[in-house]
């Protein structure tokens, strides 16, 4: 079944096109790098997604036209990592967790045992338990990101949207959280994460979807997408490919000379 | 003890203070009367003049003072939850002025002269036409910046009017009466006023504790929020007509208290682990606690001067507030 759908989305900002024309499914089972150079309208993407930028063409959530949904329903079908890690109060990391069950629970009604043990296992799988009651506002920035993590995998719901999760963590915290989304994918929810180690996106994604100004250039298994030609003409960088333990090795090595370069910017 | 006890305790502790004041609040005044038999006169059913001075001057005042300072209390935490922001209170939103001016011109006028519930009236419908300007300017999709900024244009404009009603008063006494008004105090306030601004905080307060929730989603920023199924818009307008209504109506008939909104829930925000959703009822009833004990201090400093009570919430308030940012200054960022 199809969990998002995005028929010919386009958002001006600025009366500058961000994003012109994207269409993209997003299906259960599927773990799906979104990547790009800075500007190329990855978070734009997930916010148009969410309704939270006003953009044409339509939006189509679990089968259901977006507009048609109201914001509680949207919130038990889409869960959503922002990018900026905004925490404005210095409350306890299992309150912040507890947040994300608010569209489960009604107007009034206090946590459920549900609530309660979709909050431990969310503290449980971003190893978090441990500073539980101290206030997030407190932590490091790699432990924020994970209490934000682990608020949004409590939501529970089909679909996550995650705008550059990564950035900030160590090596074996993004790794962790790689292997976190891929078994979220394999128990049949579907994960959308913006990338920008392309490492990480061609080891573990299912699929990748590869933005340019505004616009899909290529979309597939990371190993049709991530191609040396791509990485020169839409990152300017020279990568190197190889295999390691069983997956794909992308790791960028330096910038495409300088005349090339040139040359690609008379091409664009 | 969990965290919840300890909730409930504070609330209980808070709200056993505000009843302990309240009823000190009704036994202190110039006209001597006994602990007991002042409270006997409120319920009691004989005429005499124990029962007139319980009934039409202390009860009034102490209810004013409950009523005005849980709004004040309420509408900061609201406020600054929804601004997220620790430096809002009630007056932001250009609330406070723009009924000012309204009380004002009543003066001016010699409106408030001509029948009593002029001056309050005239409150309430500028605060109702300050916030009607913030919502319009602030727009569909404006920000919660847009909302700050939108209330202080408010507020100045507001602020330059009444200096202009000051700059043009007929005569000083028109002037000095201004002056005193809007210092702000609970003196010689009548139960028409209770009956007046009652309505108003009681639909602000009912606007303001729907937003319990939302506040707390809040924490986590605007977008965030919205995708855990806030209604953003929905919160606004709770926000600022919740604000416009409790905080319009007290400014209305007491004038402009200040430092108490900004102050209590400062205070509190610590002991409810700075849950939003906590910090609303918490900081209701400690702001009732702070106010109506702020209106007992001015009946006992200066008996016969009429110390206002906004220039003792002002002199506490501020030094107070100082200690609190020398506090925690280490933690603001």
């Amino acid at each position: 079944m199809s969990l998002l759908t995005l028929s010919g989305i386009g958002v001006a900002l600025g009366g500058r096109d961000v994003l012109g024309d994207v269409s993209l499914t997003v299906d259960a089972g599927e773990f799906v790098g979104l990547i790009g150079p800075n500007g190329a309208g990855k978070s734009t993407l997930l916010r148009a997604a969410l309704g939270l930028v006003a953009a044409r063409g339509t939006v189509e959530i679990g089968g259901m036209p977006a507009a048609r949904l109201s914001a509680r329903e949207r919130a038990l079908r889409i869960a959503y990592l922002p990018q900026e890690r905004e925490i404005a109060w210095p409350v306890s990391v299992d309150m912040l967790v507890g947040l994300g069950r608010a569209p489960h629970r009604g107007p009034f009604a206090a946590a459920g045992a549900k609530d309660r043990a979709a909050v431990e296992a969310a503290l449980g799988r971003m190893e978090i338990a441990a500073f539980r009651h101290r206030p997030a506002t407190q932590l490091s920035g790699g432990e924020k990101a994970r209490v934000l993590i682990a608020r949004a995998l409590a939501q529970e719901a089909p679909l996550l949207l995650a705008d550059e999760p990564t950035a900030g963590l160590d090596p074996e915290h993004q790794i962790g959280l790689m292997r976190l989304f891929a078994d979220l994918a394999r128990e049949g929810r579907g994960v959308v994460a913006s990338l920008h180690d392309l490492g990480l996106a061609a080891r573990w994604c299912t699929r990748l979807v590869l933005l340019d100004r505004g616009r899909i250039v290529a979309d597939g298994p990371p190993r049709q997408v991530l191609t040396p030609q791509r990485l020169r003409d839409i990152y300017a960088v020279e990568a190197f490919f190889g295999e390691a333990a069983g997956g794909l090795v992308v790791q960028p090595l330096d910038l495409v000379a300088s005349n090339a370069k040139n040359e690609r910017t008379v091409h664009r | 003890m969990s965290e919840p006890a300890r909730y409930r305790l504070l609330l209980a502790l808070l709200g056993g203070a505000t009843t302990v004041l309240f009823v000190l609040s009704l036994t202190v005044g110039p006209a001597a009367i006994g602990f007991g038999d002042s409270l006997a006169a409120l319920v009691s059913g004989d005429g005499g003049a124990i029962v007139l001075i319980m009934r039409e001057i202390r009860l009034p005042r102490a209810l004013l003072g409950l009523m005005i300072g849980a709004t004040l209390g309420l509408s900061g935490a609201a406020l600054q939850g929804y601004l997220r922001n620790p430096l809002a209170e009630p007056g932001l939103i250009g609330v406070s002025a723009s009924a000012s001016l309204g009380a004002v011109l009543a003066i001016y006028t010699g409106l408030s002269a001509a029948f009593p519930l002029a001056l309050p009236l005239s409150a309430l419908a500028a605060a109702v036409a300050g916030v009607l300007v913030v919502q319009a300017l602030a727009g569909m999709h404006g920000g919660t910046l847009t909302i700050i900024l939108a209330g202080v244009a408010v507020s100045s404009f507001a602020g330059a009017m009444t200096s202009l009603a000051l700059n043009l008063s007929p005569n000083p006494f028109a002037a000095l009466e201004i002056l005193f008004w809007m210092l702000g105090s609970l003196t010689d306030r009548s139960m028409e006023h209770v009956w007046l601004a009652g309505p108003f905080i009681l639909l602000g307060w009912a606007m303001l504790a729907m937003l319990a929730r939302p506040l707390d989603t809040l924490t986590l920023g605007g977008d965030a929020a919205s995708s855990l199924g806030v209604d953003m818009r929905r919160v606004r307008f709770l926000a600022v007509f919740g604000t416009a209504a409790c905080v319009g109506a007290s400014t209305a008939v007491a004038g402009a208290i200040g430092f108490v909104g900004l102050v209590v829930p400062h205070l509190l925000r610590p002991l409810v682990g700075a849950r939003p959703s906590r910090l609303l009822p918490a900081s209701a009833l400690g702001g009732a606690s702070v106010l109506i004990a702020a209106d007992i201090l001015v009946r006992l400093i200066a008996p016969g001067r009429d110390l206002k009570l906004g220039v003792l919430t002002a002199i506490v308030g501020a030094p107070f507030f100082l200690w609190l940012i020398w506090r925690s200054r280490g933690r603001l960022t």
